[in-house]
């Protein structure tokens, strides 16, 4: 459907200053012909559920570069859980390899790296949000 | 629970009981269009002329959405539910947009419902998911909603200017007298708004915004009964926004006192239906160019061999103006 727009909610979620990567995304996803609706730095668990669901977001994207990824990811997806709001979250940003497998178990839908190409964060998140 | 797979009645339904996620999927049918954008017009179109519309409008970087959080928060601590439409440009290449209005409203968001909205490209689209998601948002008993829009073009005036109340936002530097004197946005102004007054040149700003208004008066165009007042403001520090939510008040009830708020709700209502038509219109119109005769009449217009005047009647038989 050519009217059919996926919406992006993108957020860094905590105290974490490191907002290149995520403007990077937010374009790379906008070219892509992806709706992409801004939070920028210090979001919290709460005020990214209030974005997706007032923006009615198909996936919520966030960027982390704080090390907090293990804490936040899990509590961020608590969150929607208690809202009762069923919306995919990929990480991005700095997460080791190790940590990966911890997070995906979690129910985090997909962890894109630093070195992910522009594609892949588009075939990604197209991935997530059909899937649903 | 998903939403999203539930029947348009139902979503309404939660909807006005306060299910902002039922709230955020209505706004998202609403504004891709079809026969289920339709089905909620029709369950909500009672609330056509129901909240207060208060549209702001601007240029890129004058500060509305900071401008807007702020009267936002003021609403909030009346005790008011207020909602906000912030509409942002798609790009015309790939249809894709970057909403970033929220990032200035983080403070009001889990307060007051804020909607991003693409203008994405189709034409008619945003004057009718406008119109639809005020709806869709008074019968969820939100009031006053505010339609944020960066004011370029003309359905994004036209959207504007269907407010009840119209505040249009400039910033020192914007340009001189001549350029106030421009047919255009600032002619819908109920309310002028100075936005970063603390820069230089902002009195002169003012001053040709009320040079302006006193040529209205010379030409006879000036509504005799109120002037747009011409507010000074910083958006960042806050300072007078709470005389610009007066003057919104204030316009309020010049409207509802000289009964000119239903000529507000007609024009609102006119602009709705004229668009719904003309989005009809133009599917006939297309229809009409794509048969070979068209096609053939079209290549002899380019090769200068037909007027296009002969082949806009011959195509398409209708001549009301004439």
């Amino acid at each position: 459907m050519s009217d059919r727009h996926i919406r992006v909610v993108l957020a860094k979620l905590g105290l974490d200053g490191h907002d290149r990567g995520i403007k990077v995304v937010a374009r790379i996803l906008r070219d892509a012909g992806m709706e992409v609706i801004y939070l920028g730095l210090r979001q919290t668990t709460d005020s990214i559920v209030a974005a997706a669901e007032q923006e009615d977001a198909d996936v919520i994207g966030l960027s982390m570069h704080n090390a907090g990824h293990l804490t936040l990811g899990p509590a961020m997806l608590a969150a929607l859980r208690e809202a009762e709001l069923d919306v995919p979250v990929v990480i991005g940003g700095i997460v080791p390899d190790a940590d990966i497998d911890e997070l995906l178990a979690s129910g985090v839908a997909a962890v894109l790296g630093p070195g992910a190409p522009a594609d892949e964060v588009v075939t990604t998140v197209r991935r997530v949000v059909q899937g649903e | 629970m998903n939403v999203r797979s539930l029947p348009v009645e139902q979503l309404v339904e939660m909807s006005a009981a306060g299910d902002r996620r039922a709230t955020g999927r209505l706004l998202t049918i609403v504004e891709r269009g079809g026969p289920d954008a339709d089905h909620i017009t029709e369950l909500t179109h009672a609330f056509s002329s129901r909240a207060r519309v208060v549209g702001i409008t601007g240029a890129p970087g004058a500060g509305k959405s900071t401008l807007v959080a702020r009267l936002i928060a003021g609403l909030v601590a009346d005790g008011e539910h207020p909602a906000v439409l912030a509409v942002d440009p798609s790009s015309p290449l790939t249809g894709g947009a970057i909403l970033g209005d929220r990032v200035r409203m983080s403070e009001v968001e889990s307060v007051a419902f804020i909607r991003s909205v693409a203008t994405r490209g189709h034409a008619g689209g945003l004057a009718l998911a406008i119109p639809g998601g005020t709806r869709v948002l008074a019968a969820a008993g939100f009031d006053p909603i505010v339609i944020e829009t960066v004011g370029v073009g003309q359905v994004e005036v036209d959207i504007t200017a269907a407010a009840d109340t119209t505040v249009v936002v400039v910033t020192p530097g914007m340009g001189d007298a001549v350029q106030a004197n421009k047919a255009g946005l600032l002619e819908v102004a109920d309310v002028f708004v100075v936005n970063k007054a603390d820069r230089p040149g902002a009195d002169d700003t003012r001053r040709d915004l009320e040079l302006m208004l006193e040529l209205s008066h010379v030409t006879g165009q000036e509504d005799a009964t109120y002037r747009p007042p011409i507010m000074m403001t910083n958006s960042l520090d806050g300072s007078g926004v709470g005389a610009v939510a007066a003057a919104i008040s204030a316009h309020r009830l010049h409207l509802v006192e000289s009964g000119m708020l239903a000529d507000r709700h007609e024009r609102r209502a006119r602009f709705e239906v004229a668009t719904r038509i003309q989005a009809r219109l133009d599917i006939t119109v297309q229809e009409a160019l794509a048969g070979d005769d068209s096609m053939s009449l079209i290549r002899a217009v380019a090769a200068g061999q037909v007027a296009p005047t002969t082949a806009a009647l011959s195509i398409f038989p209708f001549s009301p103006v004439l």
